[in-house]
């Protein structure tokens, strides 16, 4: 669940990145956040994972409300989200299990646990046969999904991800992209970043797009329909 | 948290030493140094310090009583000389058990043969309280009527009281210097560390860590390299003191200078060394993780 309600933000530099977002997601829901470079879609994401602060109005997320949540409460507000990134950003020196047992340690989960979640996350990317290998015996694809794995792993409520097929050929996009909407039917929120139009259009999910900092549209279905 | 995850740290710990093994080699080369420097400077201040104790413990002398004096007078004398400040105990010991004293030792001479004039004399033994202002005093003792004569080390007395004192004012700055170098090369060991593993750190708090969580594998980290360091430097340490010691004794310096047995000390070196390291360690790592984790 998201709320942004007259969310601006302006960094340190004066760049004012974001001017008077209103956005509510509910829980369950699909969600394209779409624009050009630049246009502030990383700020929003930067602002729901509490990276950053917005300089004005409220950021909601998950119940937490970031505007006053307190430094300790943080950790707790990320372990809802699971995210993902263009660049997957996985631990090169450690395996696909590895990676998968480095966030569940995180957040201070058993080795029985692990034994148990670990193999249904692979299975459910695909990757049922890949614990072993490292991320750089990999392809693209193969490594956003075990980013994805690793989004799952701690089973989150909202998944949230920065133009996750950036790094990708169509086919593999297409592919992660079914990936996201197949974990998104079995309950969990997702919010995807992405300003692939071609590939927006495949769906048919509510796109809210979004250009210097301002939400130009936000309805359901395709990314140019009028 | 649902589980303590003391293996993990200990693990992230030590594997991190050696992710980066020329650095943490030098922070615990600075620790060496800085502990070898502080224990010379210390064990030096304890020796001087038992040679001060033994010294302190004859830290008295004699007043003689001139010979004319009755027994009311010299106890007057006595009166006079218990109300001087820094006097501690006082006693009167009359010619003839001085005689009898002196000639106890030494009974080989031929009787009275050589027998020093002060034997003849009544004298007060006077206990000094504080060594430093052991002259001072014997002059105040001196200054009475009625005191001929007086025999005293006061020389030797208030120059140990003086190197000891110069020793452990050179040792406390000496100690604080190295300390903060040590500090700030730790510091610098770990803040590499963090550097070296900003990715993890950044995928860690994406995931949910707590600061704790990121913070404790290196304040273990911090804690090896301080505890290496301890241990090196104690052993570095009882070879030096043990060499120095045999080279006084070689010297023949000994007689005058003679050190502690070192199996008398080594428990306090030990523990002291580890807690110093052990405080470096984790203070040093304590600073260099603090703005890292501002994320
Ligand atoms: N850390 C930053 N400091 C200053 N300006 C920034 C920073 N991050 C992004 N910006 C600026 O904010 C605007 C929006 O950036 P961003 O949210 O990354 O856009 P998008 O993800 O849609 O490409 C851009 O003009 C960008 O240059
Ligand atoms: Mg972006």
């Amino acid at each position: 669940m998201i709320r942004l309600i007259d969310v601006h933000k302006e960094y340190d530099n004066g760049t004012k990145a974001l001017k008077g977002i209103n956005l509510r997601i509910e829980d369950g829901e699909f969600v394209f956040l779409v624009g050009p470079s630049g246009s502030g879609k990383s700020t929003i994401i930067k602002l729901l994972t509490a990276e950053i602060t917005a300089s004005k109005g409220r950021v909601i997320v998950n119940g937490y409300n970031l505007g006053n949540i307190r430094r300790w409460q943080i950790p707790h507000m990320r372990r809802t989200l699971g995210i993902i990134f263009q660049d997957f950003r996985l631990i090169e020196k450690k395996t696909v299990q590895g990676n998968l047992e480095f966030a569940m340690r995180t957040v201070g989960a058993s080795g029985r646990e692990m034994r148990k979640r670990i193999p249904y996350v692979l299975d459910l990317v695909g990757l049922e046969d890949k614990a072993d290998v490292y991320p750089n015996e990999m392809s693209g694809g193969e490594q956003q999904r075990v980013a994805i794995a690793r989004a799952l792993v701690n089973n989150p409520k909202m998944i949230i991800a920065d133009e996750p097929t950036g790094n990708l050929d169509p086919r593999r996009s297409l592919e992660i992209m079914t990936l996201l909407e197949r974990i998104n039917a079995m309950g969990t929120t997702m919010l995807v970043v992405t300003h692939e139009r071609d590939l927006v259009n495949r769906f048919s999910k509510r796109v809210v797009a979004i250009k210097d900092g301002e939400m130009i549209r936000d309805g359901q279905g395709g990314y140019y329909r009028a | 948290m649902r589980r303590l995850n003391l293996g993990y740290f200990i693990k992230e710990g030590f594997s991190s030493i050696f992710s980066h093994g020329l650095m943490s080699f030098a922070a615990v080369c600075m620790i060496v140094a800085c502990l070898i420097i502080m224990g010379s400077f210390s064990l030096l201040a304890i020796n001087v310090d038992d040679m001060l104790k033994q010294l302190e413990e004859e830290n008295e002398f004699l007043a003689f009583i001139d010979e004319d004096y009755t027994e009311n007078q010299i106890r007057e004398l006595m009166a006079q000389v218990r109300q001087l400040d820094n006097v501690g105990q006082v006693e009167y010991i009359t010619r003839e058990q001085a005689k009898a004293d002196y000639l106890k030792g030494h009974e080989s001479e031929g009787l009275y043969v050589n027998l020093p004039d002060e034997v003849l004399r009544d004298r007060l033994s006077i206990h000094v309280i504080d060594l430093e202002r052991f002259s001072e005093t014997v002059e105040a003792v001196k200054a009475l009527p009625g005191v001929a004569n007086h025999r005293a080390a006061s020389e030797v007395a208030e120059g140990f009281v003086a190197v000891r004192n110069a020793v452990t004012a050179l040792a406390m700055v000496l100690v604080a210097i190295l300390a903060v170098v040590s500090l700030f090369i730790i510091a610098n060991t770990i803040r590499l560390a963090t550097f070296a593993r900003r990715e993890e750190i950044a995928i860690m708090k994406m995931c949910g860590a707590t600061d704790g969580f990121v913070r404790w594998p290196f304040i273990v980290e911090g804690l090896i390299l301080g505890l290496m360091g301890a241990l090196v430097a104690f052993f570095l340490q009882w070879g030096v003191y043990v060499a120095v010691g045999s080279a006084l004794v070689e010297n023949g310096a000994n007689a005058l200078f003679s050190l502690m047995d070192f199996g008398l000390i080594w428990k306090r070196v030990l523990g002291i060394f580890m807690l110093s390291g052990a405080a470096i360690g984790a203070v040093g790592s304590g600073f260099a993780i603090r703005k890292f984790l501002q994320v």
